[in-house]
């Protein structure tokens, strides 16, 4: 079943592998902006998940201590954000890029000593006979824990915004943190949670690159998927499911345009630069989409989205 | 792009030109700029390892200083002021794109000597420039490959098209070609210098086409690491930096940048007087080029032919490029017995004949 020396379920299961990281710090970044906070230090938290993730995993000899270390990084990193943003008040588009410029500078930083060092191994989780199913065993059930774990995350996250109530309280927050407050609930402390959870996603995010897709640490790991991260919530339209849509599709084309070019028998050679851009291309065409019409996408991004509250305005 | 190696303007002259050659001193100040950290494991730590060999060989008569992580572009003038102002009397440029801003400061410090490392502007008498015959390596890891392999395919994750990097894909193709003519050489295009993660799905993607020797003109040990995950059935080659992490296998041999033997010629030249300016471009033979250890994963006869070849190049009876070759679209190139010139190198555009796929334009 190969395709000019391309076997697609081969291209499938390695788009899951390839997608993780970005899935992971794209949909932790949905929850804070749905709690109407725009944390651009997406890339700075996940890669300080990475090192902190890769430390503990070295030390401890365990990759799920390790993926927990990373998921603290990210979080302690997104203290500075919550603390410049929720409580000084600062604005939120400057100290988030400033906050991956910081990430970036103190994960090398800590990082020093770390290089050709290799992590424990994360092993494929054993499913047995499932994986011996022709297509679908190669595709669903031959990865390591994480990739089951992210997808879980997507459907809770999604199932927490539409059917709980605390998801009702989040969304309120990000649309109006006025009537939000004018109802009683806490504006920043639901907003501080949701940022710690955003940074902890990211940093589980970069955990996983350090940790199990390159398996090392080397200054500047992440290499920009923190951005991509970002793009993904908003061709996503803040909504879940489609976080997991962008996140294959961003990973997938970036596989498979790695696959055409190592194949020699594909007959069309479609220039690497079209596929390279190809997924940067359809965001655009959506936020086109989106802020061309009135239809209910262009309604979809939080109202209060970028702005800061304070009890007294 | 990051750094160094465009190279792309063709017709260089390779001429040592006579600079004025400096008085004899007793003291060198010798500084470093280093585009990454030294602790990247590949390029700068390379440069690094260079900086020590000086230190080491002339102890008490010189005294080094580095910065690290020098953005290139208007960043970087000023900390080449800063040096040349805090009295460097040789400063090493390990980059290329810090080609403007060395010729930029040499201009107003005549007395300080700039060097920098793969560019080819030298607009004053104080600037020289400097770099490695890396091809030439690429010639054994292709008797290695082309030897090793089971699947005849292998694989090249090239960074940009850029002539040093298609100068290498040719090199590793012509010489994995010559010991197994069935071989069919898989070329992937990163755009990029350094992204661990790129470089390790565009690995994976080869393996699981059927690639099992990979050769990288990237920076990282990702591609070792993926072919780590295969228990011995792909194996690969250290880029810049011996990675001997991965040994015996998947890494089996590997190319090492080797700068100590420039730096500690040229700042022992300014040390005795005989400094001139240059334009350096060495290899096997000068040992800027070394091949690290051949590993037990490769059978002995293989290991003495892939030395053999290596020796050939030190010895200088043998250059990776010798007719008859043609290029991709079939025109002729080099004659039997006809050897490459070095503008032709510098200035490359085409892939050989044999090579399928393109160079991106």
């Amino acid at each position: 079943m190969d395709f000019y020396g391309i076997n697609p379920a081969v291209l499938i299961a390695s788009l899951m592998v390839a997608s993780v990281p970005i899935m992971l710090a794209a949909i932790g970044e949905l929850v804070v902006e749905k709690a109407g906070v725009l944390n651009l230090g997406v890339e700075g938290m996940m890669i300080m998940g990475a090192i902190c993730g890769f430390i503990t995993a070295v030390h401890s000899g365990s990759p799920l201590l390790g993926f927990l270390g990373g998921a603290a990084g990210g979080a302690v990193l997104s203290l500075v954000f919550i603390l410049l943003t929720q409580v000084f008040l600062a604005n939120q588009v400057a100290t988030g890029l400033a906050l991956t410029l910081f990430g970036l500078g103190l994960s090398s930083l800590l990082g020093q000593g770390y290089n050709g060092i290799k992590p424990p191994p994360t092993g494929v989780l054993p499913l047995g006979p499932l994986a011996d199913i022709p297509f679908f065993g190669r595709v669903l059930f031959t990865h390591d824990w994480m990739v089951y774990g992210s997808i879980a995350v997507v459907a809770a996250v999604w199932a927490v915004l539409k059917y709980t109530r605390a998801g009702l309280i989040l969304r309120a927050v990000g649309e109006s943190h006025d009537a939000a407050h004018a109802l009683g609930y806490k504006v920043v402390r639901i907003r501080v949670l949701a940022i710690l959870f955003g940074g902890a996603m990211a940093g589980l995010g970069g955990a996983y690159v350090s940790l199990v897709r390159v398996p090392q640490w080397t200054d500047g790991i992440t290499a920009g998927a923190g951005w991509i991260a970002l793009a993904i919530v908003v061709f996503a339209s803040w909504r879940p499911w489609r976080v997991l849509v962008g996140a294959y599709l961003f990973g997938g084309i970036s596989v498979l345009q790695l696959n055409l070019q190592a194949s020699n028998a594909f007959p069309i050679r479609i220039p690497v630069e079209y596929l390279a851009m190809s997924p940067y291309l359809i965001t655009i065409i959506v936020l086109v989409i989106m802020s061309s019409g009135r239809g209910r996408a262009s309604l979809n991004a939080p109202a209060a989205l970028g702005q800061n509250f304070h009890a007294s305005r | 792009m990051k750094r160094r190696t465009l190279l792309a303007t063709a017709a260089l002259g390779f001429l040592a030109f006579g600079g004025a050659a400096q008085a004899q001193m007793d003291h060198v100040k010798a500084c470093f700029v280093y585009v990454g950290p030294i602790g990247d494991g590949g390029w700068t730590y390379q440069h690094d390892q260079g900086r020590l060999a000086v230190e080491a060989e002339f102890g008490d008569k010189v005294e080094t200083a580095f910065q690290e992580s020098v953005p290139e572009g208007a960043d970087a003038e000023r900390v080449l002021t800063q040096m040349a102002l805090s009295g460097c009397n040789i400063i090493f440029t390990t980059s290329f794109g810090y080609m403007d801003p060395t010729n930029a400061v040499a201009a107003k410090f005549p007395n300080v000597m700039f060097e920098h490392a793969t560019g080819y502007k030298r607009e004053h008498p104080n600037v020289s420039t400097y770099n490695a015959r890396f091809y030439e390596g690429r010639a054994v890891q292709g008797t290695i490959a082309g030897r090793m392999t089971k699947s005849n395919k292998i694989g090249y994750i090239a960074s940009f098209p850029i002539p040093e990097v298609i100068m290498g894909i040719n090199s590793y193709y012509v010489h994995a070609k010559k010991v197994n003519p069935d071989v069919e050489l898989s070329v992937i295009w990163a755009y990029t210098w350094f992204d661990p993660a790129k470089e390790a799905d565009a690995a994976k993607a080869m393996i699981e086409q059927g690639v099992d020797v990979i050769a990288s003109h990237t920076d990282s040990t990702a591609p070792l690491a993926e072919a780590a995950k295969t228990n011995g059935a792909v194996i690969g080659f250290g880029q810049a930096s011996d990675m001997a992490e991965y040994k015996p296998s998947p890494r089996v041999s590997s190319i090492v940048d080797n700068w100590a033997p420039y730096y500690v010629k040229r700042v022992g030249a300014l040390l005795d007087g005989s400094y001139e300016q240059i334009d350096a471009w060495e290899g096997i033979a000068g040992g800027e080029v070394l091949i690290g250890e051949i590993t037990d994963a490769v059978p002995a006869d293989v290991k003495a032919e892939a030395e053999g070849v290596r020796d050939a190049i030190a010895a200088g009876t043998y250059h990776p490029f010798t007719g008859p070759l043609n290029k991709q679209d079939g025109s002729a190139w080099l004659a039997d017995g006809e050897v490459s010139d070095d503008g032709t190198l510098l200035g490359m555009n085409f892939f050989v004949e044999g090579i399928s796929g393109e160079i991106p334009q």
